[in-house]
């Protein structure tokens, strides 16, 4: 009650503002008044009383704006205190503008990457009780995440009672055809409760039910919202009517609504049941044994992660004779379970965090530097701030103005930090690795606009601080006396110890990117195994029933490689079931004559055309290639690759040896005819390179869809001469993902080229913020020192003595950065461990380079304010002092 | 300059409230009052004295009115409230508290 009373005391006294003033000047005269009346009775002079009584009363000026404060709203000044600041800032453009730009750079770089990495890693996921959704895999035997079989999920989704939704799903491209160009899109082939598991739904029709995930079962499909407004004008009778997708008619029975964002595969744009057979399960040769289905649930209220982990523990170490398991789906080592959110960040954590740890250094960077602008600035209105304490500002008030106008410069640095960050933002996404997830969250929304406005405001406080504190302490007479001659004093050492932290803080910057950068260098230096220059590829795929038939998938690719050796610039061309570094990760198990069934191990499969080796420059290390002999009907004969060899032979000739590929126990045994040299399938990075070799037709079947590898003479564009070649064919085929072998080699690398393309970046604003920082506290140095340069050169210092002087203080304070940073290097550099490759995190080649680059531009930094206070002229500085 | 007494701190509106419980004075005479009834011990420097009684206006303990002096002067004269007399109380007692214990405690040897 007592303080809406006073609330609207205050009102009025701020509509009746004049009068309040007028009011305590009269009465503040009728005071003054009465007290020289009073001394004058005392039997002073008119002239002394009243100057004895001006002096009595003090500072009249304080009295009025502590008056104005009990009775004032808090805003009524700070708003006063911002058009001050207003004034201050258009009166000194060059610094208000250095200021503003370093500091929105600095905001705006921090808020562009706090808007990537905010979805992932702080933000929950965008479906209901997230928390509770788990992605569960079989634990390889080297503890790495293995997709599950059909079968297995079957067994779990049977026997655990942890899960309200379980759901298996695998990815789909079928063609959609109709009035427009056919097209091959990106979707899911999914088990009945995959939405339900996610906790989404439908927004138009329904969602899948049991009855349509049945081996042969109905062809319906649901789309998502993009596809149903792209390709349907976005109809709602859409619903139960045909669509046709791989020359078969589906139904669609549901559209998924806009919002729906499908994490596990983001480009997905139609779902289909995947209907796998669920009897048959002893006949291991199947699909539904094969590790190749994600899996995913929704965890039971009240069920926590250990216990579901506990209870599919207990099935996965109690096999029942329900669901008789393979060798090779054991589940020796139990399932993996982590909440998907984890699941899908885990492997660009450690990425972002360091990218997020990095711009915040730039930012604390930026911060130094306006600091010390501020501190030099505050040097030069040393005058006024004595003006303004004699006047009667007090300490606090004057540190307000001060922190006011550092928060104005921060708020205009965080308006342009705003418009930096659009830019940021588009170019990270540009720039983001495809493996990092949620990309389409990515943007400046509330909260990231809500980090942009606390940082902003700590960046305020933060820069102002020291120079406020600096000024409060000052002496207001040595101000006043000094003011004309501009000295400075204490000061000097702050800005030092600042330009000190500047230093020390791009050198962890520009050691962490020269890590990175060496890492990278190494890593593009591994050879694949296969001459990546000229090298095209394209995914041919084959589609329609007709294909079903074994015989007429091999034609088509024979008479395909046919026409395309044909183009004019094609020096070879060859087809395989993989391609190195394109993302796809086919693996079998190997089993030689004689080993134990249970200790097949898993080697890469590739099935190529004869000259593949030829046209990849695959080296031949021992015995022959494979050829056109090695058709469907001649003897199965296999090459392997000499890691394989040497893991499996140490000590023998592989050649002549023969083996079973694909754990099939009643199929052909390939005898191995040849040893090739070993070539990168996943990453340059991973030296996994065991891998085995058939011809297309001696494979246990015809794969519809294969790679084209097409060595090219020179540079020209062969392309569309090649898709050509391959439509002469048959031109209904799609033919996709078409890169040069260059381009898969970087995109193989793409993460640690993200994070080195920031830190290189955010190094080059450090070292140049640093150089700078440099430069402006020796250029305030020599003009306070001039008179003593002048006094030096006058008792016969030479120029290059005072070139070493000032070089010398400059490089001091590089040197003692450098040592600082050093200690923060080194701890920098074990959160980047994961971002290396093939270099010590302590490299010495990288802490020389960076510490002399720094060296080297803090000598540059150096040499404009040496070579003016070399230019002194002495007579001239004695005099004028 | 002579010697000016430090004021106990949180004595001011005592004081000035205690002086204007006597009779409604303008802020030189509350000054003058509290001088010369503590023989010159006490000392209200206006700083403080002008800034109290804008803190006490709205805190509604007293209120003010422009009034001719007797030397027909015009001045704002200050004068207790009912809710500043009340607040009197409490403060001299709290004070008279405080002074017992502070006493207690320095004649305890």
């Amino acid at each position: 009650m007592d303080a809406v009373a006073r609330f609207f005391k205050k009102l009025w006294m701020l509509v009746t503002r004049e009068r309040f003033h007028s009011e305590l000047e009269e009465e503040i005269a009728f005071h003054r008044e009465q007290q020289e009346k009073a001394l004058q009775a005392e039997g002073m002079t008119p002239e002394e009383a009243q100057y004895a009584a001006k002096r009595q009363f003090g500072n009249a000026a304080r009295l009025k704006e502590e008056s104005l404060d009990t009775v004032g709203f808090r805003f009524e000044s700070v708003f006063q205190d911002f058009r001050y600041g207003l004034r201050q800032l258009r009166s000194n453009p060059g610094f208000a503008l250095t200021a503003i730009v370093i500091l929105g750079l600095g905001i705006g770089a921090s808020t562009a990457i706090f808007s990537a990495v905010s979805p992932i890693l702080f933000e929950p996921l965008p479906y209901p009780q997230a928390s509770r959704i788990m992605m569960i895999w079989y634990a390889g035997d080297d503890g790495s995440s293995v997709p599950q079989t059909f079968h297995t999920y079957r067994e779990v989704a049977e026997r655990s009672r942890s899960f309200d939704a379980l759901a298996v799903m695998k990815p789909w491209q079928p063609t959609v055809v109709g009035a427009d160009q056919p097209e091959r899109i990106e979707g899911q082939q999914v088990s009945a409760n995959y939405f339900r598991a996610l906790g989404v739904s439908p927004a138009l029709g329904r969602d899948f039910q049991a009855a349509d995930d049945v081996f042969h079962g109905p062809k319906v499909v649901i789309l998502s919202n993009g596809l149903w407004r792209r390709r349907y004008g976005g109809d709602s009778s859409i619903i139960g009517q045909p669509v046709r997708l791989d020359d078969s008619s589906y139904t669609v029975i549901g559209v998924m609504p806009r919002t729906f964002d499908n994490i596990l595969a983001p480009t997905a744009e139609a779902w289909s049941p995947l209907q796998y057979d669920t009897g048959n399960i002893t006949s291991i040769e199947t699909r539904e044994w094969g590790h190749h289905l994600r899996m995913v649930g929704r965890l039971r209220a009240g069920v926590s992660i250990e216990q579901a982990r506990s209870d599919l523990d207990l099935i996965a170490h109690a096999p029942v004779a329900e669901f008789p398991r393979p060798s090779w789906v054991s589940l020796e080592h139990g399932f993996i379970t982590n909440a998907l959110q984890d699941d899908v960040t885990r492997g660009v954590k450690p990425a972002l965090l360091s990218v997020l740890g990095a711009v915040l250094l730039v930012l604390l960077i930026a911060c130094v530097n306006v600091t010390n602008l501020l501190l030099a600035r505050g040097a030069q209105r040393r005058g006024e701030f004595a003006m303004r304490a004699a006047l009667g500002a007090a300490p606090p008030r004057l540190i307000r103005q001060l922190l006011t106008e550092s928060l104005l410069l921060a708020i205009l640095g965080g308006a342009v930090g705003m418009v930096v960050a659009q830019f940021g933002v588009r170019a990270l996404v540009a720039l983001s690795p495809p493996e990092l997830p949620r990309v389409n969250a990515i943007g400046v929304d509330r909260t990231v606009f809500a980090f942009a406005l606390g940082v902003t405001a700590l960046v305020g406080l933060v820069v102002g601080l020291i120079p406020a504190l600096h000024v409060s302490r000052s002496e207001p007479h040595i101000g006043l006396q000094e003011s004309s001659r501009r000295a400075a004093g204490g000061h000097q050492w702050t800005r030092r110890t600042l330009v000190v932290a500047e230093v020390a803080l791009a050198l962890v910057l520009l050691v962490s990117a020269g890590l990175l950068l060496h890492s990278l260098r190494r890593l593009f230096a591994i050879p694949p195994g296969f001459n990546s220059s000229h090298l095209l590829t394209m995914q041919v795929q084959t589609y329609g029933r007709r294909y079903d038939d074994d015989r007429v998938c091999h034609q088509f690719f024979a008479q395909a490689q046919d026409a395309v050796r044909q183009v004019p610039g094609v020096a070879a061309a060859a087809f395989t079931s993989q391609l190195p570094l394109s993302g796809d990760s086919d693996a079998y198990g190997v089993q030689f004559e004689g080993d134990n069934p249970q200790a097949a191990y898993p080697a890469f499969r590739y099935s190529v055309t004869p000259d593949y080796f030829e046209t990849m420059s695959i080296p031949l290390r021992r015995g022959r290639l494979l050829d056109a002999h090695d058709g469907t009907d001649a003897p199965p004969v296999t090459l392997i690759s000499e890691s394989l060899a040497k893991r499996r032979f140490p000590d023998q000739d592989p050649i002549g040896k023969r083996v079973h590929i694909g754990g099939k126990v009643g199929g052909p045994m390939y005898t191995v005819v040849g040893v090739v040299g070993d070539v990168k399938q996943m990453s340059l990075a991973l030296s996994e390179s065991e891998a085995v070799y058939t011809t297309t037709e001696q494979w246990h079947w015809a794969d519809g869809t294969l790679s084209l590898v097409v060595r090219t003479r020179g540079d020209a564009a062969l392309t569309t001469a090649i898709k050509s070649a391959i439509w002469s064919v048959d031109k209904d085929q799609p033919v996709v993902r078409v890169a040069t072998m260059d381009d898969l080699l970087a995109a193989s690398a793409a993460q640690r080229r993200f994070v080195l393309i920031l830190f290189e970046a955010f190094g080059l604003v450090a070292l140049v913020l640093a150089a700078t920082g440099i430069y402006g506290v020796l250029a305030g140095s020599v003009t306070e020192r001039t008179r003593e340069i002048g006094v030096r050169t006058a008792l016969g210092a030479s120029r290059g003595d005072i070139v070493a002087l000032v070089v010398r203080q400059g490089m001091t304070l590089t040197g003692f950065g450098v040592v600082i940073g050093l200690s923060g290097a080194v701890a920098a550099s074990q959160a980047l461990v994961t971002l290396l490759f093939g270099v010590s995190q302590l490299d010495p080649v990288t802490y020389l380079g960076v510490i002399a680059l720094l060296g080297g531009v803090s000598v540059v930094a150096c040499w404009a304010p040496a070579w003016r206070a070399a230019r002194v002229d002495p007579a001239i500085t004695l005099r004028a002092e | 300059m002579e010697k000016r007494s430090e004021l106990l701190p949180g004595t001011l509106d005592m004081l000035i409230l205690k002086t204007l419980a006597r009779a409604p004075l303008h802020g030189y005479g509350i000054a003058l009052s509290i001088k010369r009834i503590s023989e010159d011990v006490l000392t209200v420097e206006e700083g403080s004295l002008y800034p109290a009684l804008q803190r006490l206006l709205l805190k509604g303990w007293v209120k003010a009115e422009w009034k001719k002096t007797e030397t027909n002067r015009r001045a704002r004269y200050y004068s207790l409230t009912a809710a500043g007399r009340k607040q009197l109380g409490i403060e001299l007692s709290q004070f008279e508290q405080m002074m017992a214990a502070i006493g207690r405690v320095l004649q305890e040897t």
